[in-house]
């Protein structure tokens, strides 16, 4: 008897991610698939009015500990390893997050299950699940099938859309006991803000994203001005950041902010899943890039293979011309 | 004629008071000099003794004739002119100084030694007007950078006496005993003139002996002086230029130097012999463009450093940090205008170079050339892609182009990284492969087996990167078989010509455009037509002033029918496009005024001709993004001979 | 302080990556490997730390071709011992791996009692997990992974920030001996010129550890059907031409989009 699919709902400052809805909108798929229940399974302190949201789910198993508030991954992967040695899922949906790093590969091993990383997609195939994994900086593929049950997955963001994943059904709600050390070797002192850009890129329409393929701090400005000239705004991907060209309020992706502009042009970028994380869900994404082979072009509505220190401002003229 | 070193001076017996006098002053004096020789000998060694033909030769050259300081010809005449006014001066000088210290010894003073004394009468008179021309240049129409210090005045009017004096003194002996006539017309009118102010004959042979001590008590004071000045150039720098660096100097590998005995006794020595001049600054693309970098200042903290050392005992400090900064030193292009302007021969890039080695080994880089030099190691090119990217330009070309590791080649083929990977260099890259193989020319590459020269990684700092890319491009030609190397990028040139230790002997190594001059000449590439208008060409740093390549291209330019128009910095005085030194792979300072490139291509518009023709691949690039930020695309065309050699070809 | 670096090379996906015949694995003879970015991230905080708060740094890496490269590199920017370890199986996954790690750690002389282990938040091949949590809990230690900063390291414990989404970032303490597995270093992983790599190839010694017998095969409960390039489920329309004509096919598909 197979077990049932379990989805781990990942919080952030008290509310459900995406994520959270797009393992719930694969796990009910591969879920009906299989012919097993979908059970979601919330981790925290006294939140459990976040359970009404899950009704995505057959069932919401809420474990409610102080030690579950603060996101410290080897508690939540403790929490996680009683539930299932006590009820024994077949297959363990884990979100891959900076939140969460961590909770999936603790879990697999207390397990002793095998655990697949960076899975961009399951699919049921002879009544198992099949994985399929982006590695290698997103330039290979590869498929896996776990061995037996129970298998945990480490799900990568953007698998299936958010929406598909929320429910106006509620779902039943059994709360858990959960024991867990008493002092914890791992402990929140605090969050650090981060310091407010002048701009809010998450509600910009138009975004020009430079990664290294700018090259150097000095061409920033042609970036620039061809936001400008479209009435948007600049932003880059972690490289660029961290080489200090523009300022960590300028993220996109994993560790940054996540953006959903109508139109967002990437300008030397390759298309690292940490990076198309943030962006990956824009109305209209235009890639430039001299690598033909740039995962960016996997993702990207139109592509150039180009040069973009020549394509910019040839854009930014052409933009000018047209706007008069 | 009296002894003027006879008899009384102010009560006490004249040739005591000269005793004492030179003594003295030749004491202060090799105080300093022999502190300075102890110094150099601390630092460390540089053989500067090799092909002393060539070194004499270039002493007669920029010594005696002064030919550097003749490209500037007012200031180059008068120096000349003061410089062997001084020669003579000095020699006679020492000559009275040994007869009136020495009464015994059977020679006549100098100015009693007829030959003698016209030489010291004419160079007397010409000197003095060359020192009034110099004066009116410093005072009134000073050139940029020169150095307006009290010491630069004072030798003006220190030499000003000695000659002066001796003048008066020649005259004062006319007037005492006689006219002496014939060559000695200057004397004569000096004695003319002093008798006209009513002298009298006794005064006169009392001012005789009165000049005879003022003009050696100055150059004795002088003497003195000159050790603790900036005048010490007038000992050091025949030295320098004796000792100076036959080919564009780079320093032997070492693990660079901040203070005073880490650096070579040649390096120190630049700036002993540095005159203020500033005729490096001038020149320097760097300074000229708004970068802190100041090659003369340079110069200037090496000879306080020099100078720190003598008068503290222990001097721990070195050049980094107070004296010299980070960003002065990454500023340098290492263009080579500041060597080839300077009269003395200084070196002030192995300096920088000894410096950046140091910060290099501190890790003390900005990121970009970080990543530039990371890149070099791991793929051989500066740009991060892969090896086996670089012979991708040969793919749109209709014809294969040999493998020089496969099969033996008349001419091996060195690309270079910008060629092969800049995509807005790939077209002329192909356009030369296609030139070449319509000259029906023996030629091959080393497909992905070439790796950057190391040129520019060495300039950087990084001469255990130059070494390993070296030793890499080394194997791959030890496994071609080839008889000459060609190369479009003269900083490839330059190291392959010069840097690389060859295991079998150096290797001919052309530079394309040298090799388009013997195509053409022997009819290989018939011209289809001739091309119509005027050019303007710009010579690269590393083809020009380091290679002396300067008529190939301009050979090639005149066989398509072009009408050449030289820009006023042309030739050995090309101003560099700011991309060498490693600088390509730098940020920009902020506060650059007029990057180099733009300053480049507003001469070369303002020529007229329309058309500027390039020989470096960095030139190209570096051309082109300026007349983007100048907004001259409409004036000028930058294009690589090549390019327009093809257009010649088609019918 | 006793700080123990875990490293591994990677394939260098500058490089094209292609697909052995067997269909299961990268071929191997156009691949360059290079160190693991994070790991590199990883030696570098080791360093800070070490300036900071003195002590040694060993760094332990698992044998690959040119690991001498990556090792003598370390010693060069400062590392104190240098371990190779052999008898680990490398390439695709990394759990069995991790795991003989840990025990390879307890059983060489002088690696363990160590105060951080530090190694790379994750790796471009792993497949079966991640590192550093698995080392931490077979050494039964405390973890926290997407570290960025030590801001302080005491004798008991370490205060760390670690990355949270939006640009958020948390400060955690953890009691020591701890495995942190970093993001990426305080700042950029420092440059170490040629000639000091080369000079450390003469001074330094590379130690060769035999890890114990695995505890898992590589990748094992997982079935590895078949690697292949991602197919662009939605490949991007191409657009071709000269700079001028692309930026006026892009003005007519922005104002088609109403951006214009």
């Amino acid at each position: 008897m197979a077990g049932s699919v379990w989805v781990v709902a990942e919080q952030w400052q008290g509310r459900l991610t995406d994520i959270t809805f797009e393992a719930l909108a694969l796990g009910r798929e591969v879920a009906d698939g299989l012919g097993v229940p979908l059970e979601a399974l919330l981790l925290g302190f006294q939140c459990s009015s976040l359970a009404g949201e899950l009704g995505c789910a057959d069932k919401v198993l809420y474990a409610e500990h102080p030690g579950l508030k603060d996101p410290v991954p080897e508690l939540h992967a403790q929490a996680l390893t009683v539930l299932a040695r006590e009820r024994r899922p077949g297959n363990i949906i884990v979100p891959l997050t900076n939140t969460t790093m961590g909770v999936g590969t603790l879990l697999a091993k207390r397990l002793a299950a095998p655990g697949v990383n960076f899975t961009v997609d399951l699919r049921v195939s002879h009544g198992a699940l099949e994985a399929r994994c982006l590695l290698y900086g997103g330039k290979i593929q590869a498929l896996v099938r776990p061995q037996g049950e129970p298998a945990v997955f480490g799900l990568w963001p953007g698998a299936r859309s958010a929406d598909a994943g929320r429910s106006v059904r509620t779902a039943a709600v059994e709360q858990v006991a959960v024991t867990l050390p008493e002092d914890s070797r791992v402990q929140l002192k605090r969050y650090i803000e981060p310091e407010a850009g002048e701009v809010d890129l998450t509600r910009q329409e138009v975004l020009v994203a430079v990664g290294r393929g700018i090259q150097s701090k000095d061409n920033l400005e042609l970036a620039e001005e061809l936001a400008a000239a479209l009435g948007g705004a600049v932003c880059g991907s972690r490289p660029v950041v961290d080489q200090g060209w523009l300022p960590l309020a300028r993220q996109i992706g994993k560790s940054g902010l996540t953006v959903k502009p109508k139109l967002y042009l990437a300008a030397g970028i390759s298309g690292a899943p940490e990076h198309v994380e943030g962006m990956k869900d824009s109305a209209l994404i235009v890639a430039v890039n001299t690598d033909p082979h740039a995962p960016i072009f996997n993702i990207a509505h139109y592509g150039v293979v180009a040069d973009a220190l020549e394509l910019l401002p040839a854009l930014t003229e052409a933009v000018r011309a047209r706007k008069g | 004629m009296s002894d003027p070193a006879g008899g009384v001076l102010f009560g006490l017996p004249a040739r005591g008071v000269l005793w004492l006098v030179a003594l003295a002053a030749i004491t202060v004096f090799l105080r300093r000099v022999i502190g300075c020789a102890r110094l150099l000998a601390r630092a460390r060694p540089e053989a500067r003794w090799d092909r002393i033909p060539a070194r004499l030769k270039r002493f007669a050259w920029e010594v005696l004739l002064q030919r550097k300081l003749l490209e500037e010809p007012v200031i180059g005449a008068a120096h000349l002119l003061i410089f062997w006014a001084f020669v003579f001066y000095a020699a006679s000088f020492f000559w009275n100084l040994a007869r009136g210290l020495l009464p015994f010894l059977p020679i006549p003073y100098a100015d009693q030694a007829p030959w003698m004394a016209v030489a010291l009468e004419v160079f007397g008179l010409l000197g003095l007007i060359a020192l009034a021309a110099a004066a009116i240049r410093r005072y009134l129409f000073p050139p940029p950078r020169l150095e307006q210090t009290l010491d630069a005045g004072l030798i003006l009017v220190l030499i000003a006496v000695v000659l002066l004096s001796s003048l008066v003194g020649a005259g004062a002996a006319g007037l005492t005993h006689g006219e002496r006539g014939g060559w000695h017309w200057i004397a004569d009118l000096a004695a003319t003139a002093l008798g006209s102010t009513g002298l009298e004959r006794s005064q006169a042979a009392r001012l005789n002996i009165a000049m005879w001590w003022v003009h050696m008590i100055t150059v004795l004071g002088f003497l003195a002086y000159i050790p603790y000045s900036k005048h010490l150039h007038l000992l050091a720098s025949p030295f320098g230029v004796l000792f100076g660096s036959l080919k564009p100097p780079m320093p032997a590998a070492s693990e660079g130097a901040d203070r005073l005995e880490e650096f070579t006794w040649r390096q120190l020595f630049s700036g002993l012999a540095c005159a203020e001049c500033g005729r490096c600054d001038r020149a320097c693309p760097a300074l000229n463009s708004g970068f802190p970098l100041s090659p003369k200042m340079l110069m200037h903290q090496v000879k306080e450093l020099v100078r720190a050392s003598l008068t503290t005992a222990a001097d721990a400090r070195g050049l980094l940090g107070e004296r010299v900064k980070p960003e002065q030193i990454w500023a340098c292009m290492t263009c080579l205008a500041c060597i080839q302007r300077c009269p003395v021969s200084n070196e002030h890039i192995p300096v920088l170079v000894e410096l950046r080695r140091r910060l290099m080994a501190q890790g003390a880089l900005e990121a970009r050339l970080q990543e530039a030099l990371t890149n070099l190691a791991r793929y051989g090119n500066s740009f991060g892609q892969s090896a086996r990217n670089r012979p991708k330009w040969t793919q749109p070309l209709e014809f294969r182009i040999k493998d020089a590791r496969k099969e033996p080649v008349s001419w091996l083929w060195f690309t270079g990284d910008y060629a092969s990977y800049d995509p807005r260099l790939q077209p002329v890259t192909r356009a030369a492969a296609r030139l070449f193989q319509r000259a029906g020319l023996d030629f091959g590459i080393l497909y992905e087996a070439e790796q950057n020269s190391g040129n520019d990684a060495r300039r950087a700092g990084e001469e255990g990167l130059f070494e390993a890319l070296m030793e890499k491009n080394l194997a791959a030609f030890a496994k071609a078989r080839f008889e000459r190397i060609v190369t479009g990028d003269p900083h490839s040139l330059h190291a392959l010509k010069h840097e690389y230790r060859w295991p079998n002997g150096p290797v001919a190594v052309l530079h394309y455009s040298e090799l388009l001059c013997q195509l053409i000449r022997a009819g290989k590439l018939p011209l289809a037509k001739r091309l119509s208008g005027a050019v303007t060409y710009h010579d690269p740093c590393y083809l020009g002033r380091y290679n002396g390549i300067y008529a190939a291209p301009r050979e090639v330019l005149r066989a398509l029918g072009l009408r050449l128009i030289e820009m006023p910095r042309h030739g050995s005085r090309s101003y560099c496009c700011g991309a060498g030194g490693g600088r390509i792979w730098m940020e920009d300072v902020p506060g650059i005024r007029e990057r180099p490139a733009e300053s480049r291509v507003r001469e070369a518009a303002a020529t007229g001709a329309g058309l500027l023709a390039v020989s470096c691949p960095k030139d190209l690039i570096m051309f082109q993004d300026a007349l983007k930020t100048t907004g001259l695309e409409a004036k000028l065309v930058v294009k690589d001979i090549s390019q327009l050699v093809e257009e010649a070809m088609i019918p | 302080m006793n700080l123990v670096v875990l490293m591994r090379m990677v394939p260098d996906v500058v490089e094209e990556l292609e697909i052995a015949p067997d269909g299961k694995s990268l071929d191997r003879d156009l691949l360059r490997m290079i160190p693991s970015e994070s790991d590199d991230h990883a030696l570098e905080e080791a360093l800070l730390l070490k300036e900071r708060y003195g002590g040694r740094v060993t760094v332990l890496a698992l044998s690959a071709p040119e690991v001498a490269d990556l090792l003598y590199t370390a010693a060069a920017k400062g590392a104190d011992r240098l371990i190779e370890l052999r008898g680990v199986q490398t390439g695709l996954g990394v759990r069995a791996a991790a795991l003989a790690c840990a025990d390879a750690m307890t059983s060489l002389a002088g690696v363990l009692p160590a105060d951080l282990i530090l190694t790379g938040a994750q790796a471009i091949e792993d497949l079966d997990g991640l590192a550093a949590p698995l080392l931490a809990d077979r050494l039964g230690w405390p973890y926290l992974g997407v570290v960025t900063k030590v801001n302080e390291l005491a004798d008991r414990t370490v205060t760390v920030v670690k990355e949270f989404p939006g640009g958020f970032r948390g400060e955690f303490q953890m009691t020591l001996p701890a495995v942190l597995g970093i993001q990426a270093a305080e700042r950029p992983p420092r440059y170490v010129p040629v000639a000091k790599v080369r000079a450390a190839m003469k001074a330094a010694k590379i130690e060769v550890g035999q890890a114990p017998e695995p505890i898992a095969a590589p990748l094992a409960g997982i079935d590895l059907v078949e690697l292949c390039k991602p197919e662009a489920a939605g490949r991007a329309e191409m657009l071709e031409g000269a700079p001028e004509e692309v930026a006026g096919k892009l003005c007519e598909l922005l104002a088609a989009h109403g951006l214009l």
